[in-house]
């Protein structure tokens, strides 16, 4: 079952645009001139029900939008989207019931209030009974590892904390479709992995989809298997995290050690040298070279250990936006 | 059918309900603001002062007893129809939280005229004990009020405040198209304090601004609903009337207003 559907999806914003100063203004107030920009350009894509897929991207490539129209809170500006079988642009209150979005920067619960305040504020206008209520915050809460925190003012909650209370709102009517936008913005790596094993279980337990946007690729390895990439509203990629790798480098880096001194040169026809020393050398091999050449130096050459490992994510995508941004 | 909008109502009623015990809890956190709040409504009982030291103009129309009577009035309509909407709307939009109200199975309006209502709620001991401290200190200010007046008095307030409310939810829309709207509640006020009868009695104006305040809505939302409580001869009807007219008018272009804004949002983001 396809749980969420996106065709040609584009989103522009009008920017009126002042100049500085009190001409500027005058000029500002008789004729405005405004810009257009292309948040997102004509994406596709559909995800199935019960998948989680992470959403990333640099700042300003358009993921926020995307989100808020996915979820309805602004309209596209061409494109169709259906989300559990509704166009979020209605707004109907059934589509609403089955959906929620998580914003790290933005926050709903009252900050001078307890979180147990907002959460029952939510539970009456979701229509969910008392006694379910109370099931579910302590489910809910078990998960989350939250329990005392939830009676204590917002305003004297660690972010961390806050960030769960959060969740817990955000998840209170079991919504079956999370949007969730950098849900880990700010928190240390304990919070982090605690969000995510959240995450993971609600997923499990509710068979919920989870499309999610973070600046942390942990997030995005540890959760989904899938991963779009988007790039000045463009989608750049869709598809597993180890297809994306391969698209981006055509190497393997592979670190061998040997209990014999060989001279360096030896080793150039393999791959090109990264880095060596005495008894090690780091190897760049071209993806389809590498089962070949490794058998090749392990016949020929006494190895002691071996490492072959693709590049780490993080910098491959940062070096090719930002490969993208100079041109 | 009745029975699916009796389901519904039952879901409206416990969701209005959870939405007032959390504001009312709010409002408890906040007791010192609320006892300023009360404090800053203490207008009328200043110009009572005022206007019993200089009773000159007035006394032709209000003799000393009812102009007393009238402004202690004032004093309760005026704390029982303090309106805010327009400065939490626009906190809520530029802090980003109306995304998710909007996402939520309930209008974002209701959320609004609900904690005022806790607000006023939360303000009746405060305004009961202000006025006990007032009549222990000038007995003579002390009159029973009939039952009738009460009563009708009581609605008058409630639609007063609902007018009122309405027209700042007119304004707030104004967060739609522009970024400072909270300003716009500055310029209101000066209307309201000039031809609300908060200063001084309507009926002491000179016939042209007297005629010219009639087709406001201001004499409305605090004069006429304090003449009711006073027990003053007014057209208790007609004033109601006149009341629900305002209320429809402001209904009607409030909605209009909420519908065209939320199109420039849904376009413009937030
Ligand atoms: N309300 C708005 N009005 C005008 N332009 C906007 C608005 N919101 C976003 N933009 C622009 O649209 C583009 C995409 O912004 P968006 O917030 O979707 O990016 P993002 O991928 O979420 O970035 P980040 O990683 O920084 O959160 C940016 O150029 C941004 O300046
Ligand atoms: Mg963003």
């Amino acid at each position: 079952m396809i749980s969420i559907d996106v065709k040609g999806l584009s989103k522009n914003y009008q920017i009126a645009e002042k100049e500085p100063g009190l001409r500027g203004s005058l000029k500002y107030l008789f004729l405005r001139t405004s810009r257009e920009v292309k948040a997102v350009q004509g994406i596709n894509f559909s995800i199935n029900e019960g998948e989680m897929v992470g959403f990333i991207g640099p700042n300003g490539a358009g993921k926020t939008t995307t989100l808020k129209m996915l979820c309805g809170l602004i309209h596209p500006s061409s494109g169709l989207i259906s989300v559990a079988g509704y166009k979020p642009q209605r707004r109907s209150p059934k589509f609403l019931r089955k959906i929620t979005l998580v914003m790290g920067q933005k926050q709903q619960l009252i900050w001078d209030l307890p979180p147990i305040e907002s959460l029952l504020v939510n539970a009456a206008i979701y229509g969910i009974s008392e006694s379910e209520t109370k099931r579910r915050i302590k489910n809910l809460g078990e998960m989350l590892e939250l329990d005392d925190e939830l009676y204590r003012p917002v305003r004297k909650l660690s972010l961390g904390q806050r960030m769960k209370a959060e969740l817990l709102a955000s998840l209170l009517h079991l919504p079956s479709v999370l949007f969730l936008d950098e849900p880990t913005l700010g928190l240390d790596v304990n919070s982090q992995i605690r969000v995510r094993d959240f995450l993971l279980e609600y997923n499990r337990k509710y068979g919920a989809t989870i499309f999610l946007t973070s600046h942390y690729m942990a997030d995005i390895t540890s959760l989904c298997e899938r991963v779009l990439v988007l790039h000045k509203g463009n989608l750049f990629h869709d598809g597993s995290m180890a297809s994306l790798t391969e698209k981006l480098t055509p190497y393997r880096s592979v670190k061998i050690e040997f209990s014999n001194l060989y001279p360096l040169s030896e080793f150039r026809k393999y791959g090109s040298i990264h880095e060596s020393n005495d008894h090690y050398v780091h190897l760049l091999i071209p993806r389809e070279r590498v089962i070949p050449n490794i058998s090749e130096i392990l016949e020929k050459y006494s190895v002691t250990d071996l490492e072959i490992k693709d590049p780490p994510i993080e910098n491959l995508i940062s070096r090719l936006f930002l490969k993208d941004s100079k041109k | 059918m009745s029975n699916k909008y009796s389901l519904r109502l039952r879901k409206f009623i416990l969701a209005a309900r959870a939405i007032l015990i959390a504001q009312y809890s709010l409002m408890i956190e906040y007791r010192a603001e609320i006892v300023l709040w009360a404090l800053s409504g203490l207008l009328p009982l200043i110009m009572l002062a005022l206007w019993q030291e200089s009773q000159s103009s007035i006394s032709s129309i209000f003799s000393r007893d009812n102009l007393s009577r009238y402004f202690i009035s004032a004093f309760i309509v005026r704390q029982f129809t303090a309106v805010w909407v327009m400065v939490t709307f626009e906190e809520d939009t530029i802090e980003g939280r109306m995304a998710p109200y909007l996402l939520q199975p309930i209008a974002p309006f209701w959320r609004y005229y609900l904690s005022h209502i806790a607000e006023q709620i939360s303000r009746i001991p405060i305004v009961i004990l202000m006025l006990i401290i007032l009549i222990l200190f000038s007995p003579n200010l002390f009159w029973m009020p009939g039952l009738k007046d009460v009563v009708m008095g009581l609605i008058a307030i409630y639609l007063a405040f609902s007018v009122r409310f309405m027209l700042h939810w007119n304004f707030s829309m104004l967060c739609f198209w522009t970024e400072r709207s909270s300003s716009v509640e500055r310029l209101l006020m000066i209307p309201y304090l000039f031809l609300s009868g908060l200063l001084a009695p309507i009926d002491s104006f000179p016939a042209f601004i007297k005629s010219f305040a009639l087709f406001t809505p201001f004499p409305y939302i605090l004069y006429y609903p304090s003449k009711i409580i006073a027990g003053l001869e007014v057209n208790t009807l007609s004033v109601l009337m006149t009341l629900l007219f305002w209320l429809t008018l402001f209904t009607c272009t409030g909605r209009l207003l909420w519908h065209f804004g939320l199109k420039r949002y849904s376009a413009m983001g937030s």
